[in-house]
């Protein structure tokens, strides 16, 4: 197993350092330069004082020197600073990831209680209203715009209940009863994609393995069916959907940007779009830098796991 | 000249196209149809477009934000625009955006795709490494990002769309790509000195065209998604132009004193995607080889 993990984080390298280069050469496609957004378009500067900022935010120097002294920056937890704040980019992720944390995880948790029971029921009772209810909660999930899905949830609870969520962000640690009641409608919005893709996942996984030679064998030696389901048949459909767990971080990641400007969430995906909004390229660039690093740790995580608990992966 | 006698006549069949079994499961199956219905439609209402709104999508009558009546079926906007009319002209912008962008996806990830699983070696692991480093970011913050870098319009969009849909392609190009090389037609094409562009475009690339159809099709619907997301942020299509998304972003400032200019524009995404998902569907069941054994 140790071998396995060596193997894959020497893999992980090259992945690395290619995010790193992407990264980097994101914010060199900005059009017009640096200098020019961080002084605005209407001051206007002398070709002394654009020499002067050159040299301060070190672009003067070639490209790949300026690559260089940016990645032996990140290595040493140095991600630059707000070019509008001047806050160290490191600390404003810090503050601002475990909300996005908590979204994502709460939403993953609550995508895993409502599919995983619907899913299984779906394959386990096919034909009649359970297929037919897995299809439509699948394809309406699927299709439903989460920034909609929001949009309504805010208006019904606005409209209809009179009520809206605090606007004040406040932590699980400090109270943990307006913290929950302000993530309810966040994780709805964030979840209800995922609901939908983790459940037909769930379905395809569950009939694939039913139709089995052991199921079947199962079966002919008198198992009862409850038996069979959760002796036999979850363990293995659970492999591939657990596979996938990275990718579903991905979708909460990605989905988490829309939902927490939408709440007023100060997660880091309203941090990039408001350092997008403002320009601040050094903020956009830690922070996609920093959920791209995470993402990959997680898929290697989950990677590690699926080898755990299928050891023919570990074999390979 | 002996002569023979059949006691029955001998049926000739004629040769079934693909094209006609595909239509085939598609009508067997209700979701596919209604999909397939869907698609129609809002094809052919952004083509019919001028004909069918109502009223012109950017001028601005008098009065904002009335709700629906006869004059204005869906309402106006904030700036007195009738929506029913955006929407309509919104289905151009979604058609454009899923052409295009599923386009630059198809052709760029397609290629690479195909020269990874043609040449193999050191080449497919260069590929695969690229692939690897943009799938290592999500998505929706990819595309954001390079909108938001390069400058929010609808051109920007697609591109960036376009980009990170493309090791999609990619992948689903590669692997067909390599079992198709194998085949003995390919090594008979190689051995009388076919050219290799010819080998990959005339021997190989018919051979994996249904998982392509299939994938374009899906990835119709989440660029649609993506251009709405965009919009929504103010990264995509911008105003005044007509756009689903960017109508449910500035709406929703205005949705507790009129909240038809909120549902209306969610709504024809969400049946825009949803055609597109249950079409995409059928059309995965119908290409599929092992169902059309059957």
């Amino acid at each position: 197993m140790s071998k396995y993990i060596f193997r894959r984080l020497v893999q992980l390298l090259p992945t690395l350092f290619g995010i790193s280069l992407l990264v980097f050469g994101l914010m060199r496609l900005l059009p017009g330069d640096v200098v020019r957004v961080l002084v605005g378009p209407e001051l206007t500067i002398t070709p002394e004082q654009r020499a002067t900022l050159e040299r301060m935010l070190g672009l003067d120097a070639p490209l790949y020197i300026q690559y260089l002294r940016w990645i032996g920056g990140v290595l040493t937890g140095d991600l630059g600073v707000s070019l509008r704040t001047s806050q160290p980019v490191l600390a404003t992720i810090v503050q601002r990831f475990p909300i996005t944390l908590e979204l994502s995880v709460l939403a993953l948790i609550f995508s895993w209680i409502i599919a995983v029971p619907l899913g299984i029921w779906a394959a386990v009772r096919r034909r009649g209203a359970a297929e037919f209810t897995a299809q439509v909660v699948g394809l309406i999930g699927l299709s439903l715009p989460n920034f909609w899905l929001a949009t309504m949830l805010l208006l019904g609870t606005s409209l209809l209940l009179r009520w809206q969520p605090s606007p004040l962000w406040v932590s699980i640690f400090v109270d943990p009863g307006t913290n929950l009641q302000m993530m309810i409608m966040p994780v709805i919005s964030l979840s209800v994609a995922l609901i939908a893709a983790i459940m037909r996942m769930v379905r395809s996984s569950m009939l694939e393995v039913l139709s089995q030679d052991y199921i079947r064998t199962a079966r002919a030696k008198g198992l009862g069916e409850t038996l069979i389901l959760s002796r036999h048949a979850l363990k293995n459909a659970f492999i591939p959907v657990v596979t996938v767990m990275g990718v579903q971080l991905g979708l909460l990641l990605g989905g988490a940007v829309v939902i927490e400007q939408i709440y007023g969430l100060p997660g880091i995906g309203w941090m990039i779009l408001n350092g997008i909004y403002q320009r601040d390229y050094t903020l956009v660039q830690g922070g996609v830098l920093f959920i791209a690093v995470v993402f990959v740790l997680i898929n290697l995580l989950v990677d590690v796991l699926y080898a755990y608990v299928d050891p023919r992966i570990r074999y390979d | 000249m002996a002569t023979l006698e059949l006691k029955q006549p001998i049926r000739i069949r004629k040769e079934r196209s693909r094209a006609g079994d595909i239509l085939r499961v598609l009508s067997g199956r209700a979701a596919g149809l209604a999909g397939l219905i869907l698609v129609l439609f809002f094809i052919l209402l952004a083509a019919a477009a001028p004909l069918v709104a109502p009223h012109d999508p950017i001028a601005q009558p008098a009065d904002r934000l009335l709700p629906p009546d006869g004059t204005y079926w869906l309402g106006t906007d904030e700036f007195g625009r009738d929506i029913l009319s955006r929407i309509i002209y919104g289905s151009r912008v979604s058609l454009q955006v899923g052409v295009i962008s599923v386009g630059i996806a198809l052709l760029l990830g397609g290629a690479l795709g195909l020269v990874a699983g043609y040449y193999r070696g050191w080449i497919d692991s260069v590929i695969g490494r690229v692939i690897d480093i943009i799938f290592a970011f999500p998505s929706v913050i990819l595309i954001i990002v390079l909108a938001g870098v390069l400058g929010p319009s609808i051109s920007t969009a697609m591109l960036a769309i376009g980009i990170v849909y493309a090791p999609q392609f990619a992948r689903i190009v590669r692997g067909p790509t390599l079992s198709v090389m194998q085949q003995q037609y390919v090594e008979g094409a190689h051995a009388i000195g076919t050219r290799q562009l010819q080998i990959m475009l005339r021997y190989v690339l018919p051979n994996i065209a249904a998982p392509i159809i299939v994938q374009a099709t899906l990835s119709f619907s989440t660029a649609i998604l993506a251009e709405a997301t965009l919009s929504f942020l103010g990264l995509g299509t911008q105003p005044p132009d007509p756009s689903w998304g960017a109508m449910l972003g500035t709406g929703r400032k205005f949705m507790e004193l009129a909240p038809w200019v909120a549902i209306y524009p969610g709504l024809a995404i969400a049946l825009a995607v949803l055609g597109w998902n249950l079409f995409g569907d059928a059309l995965r069941d119908a290409l599929d080889p092992r169902l059309s054994q059957n």
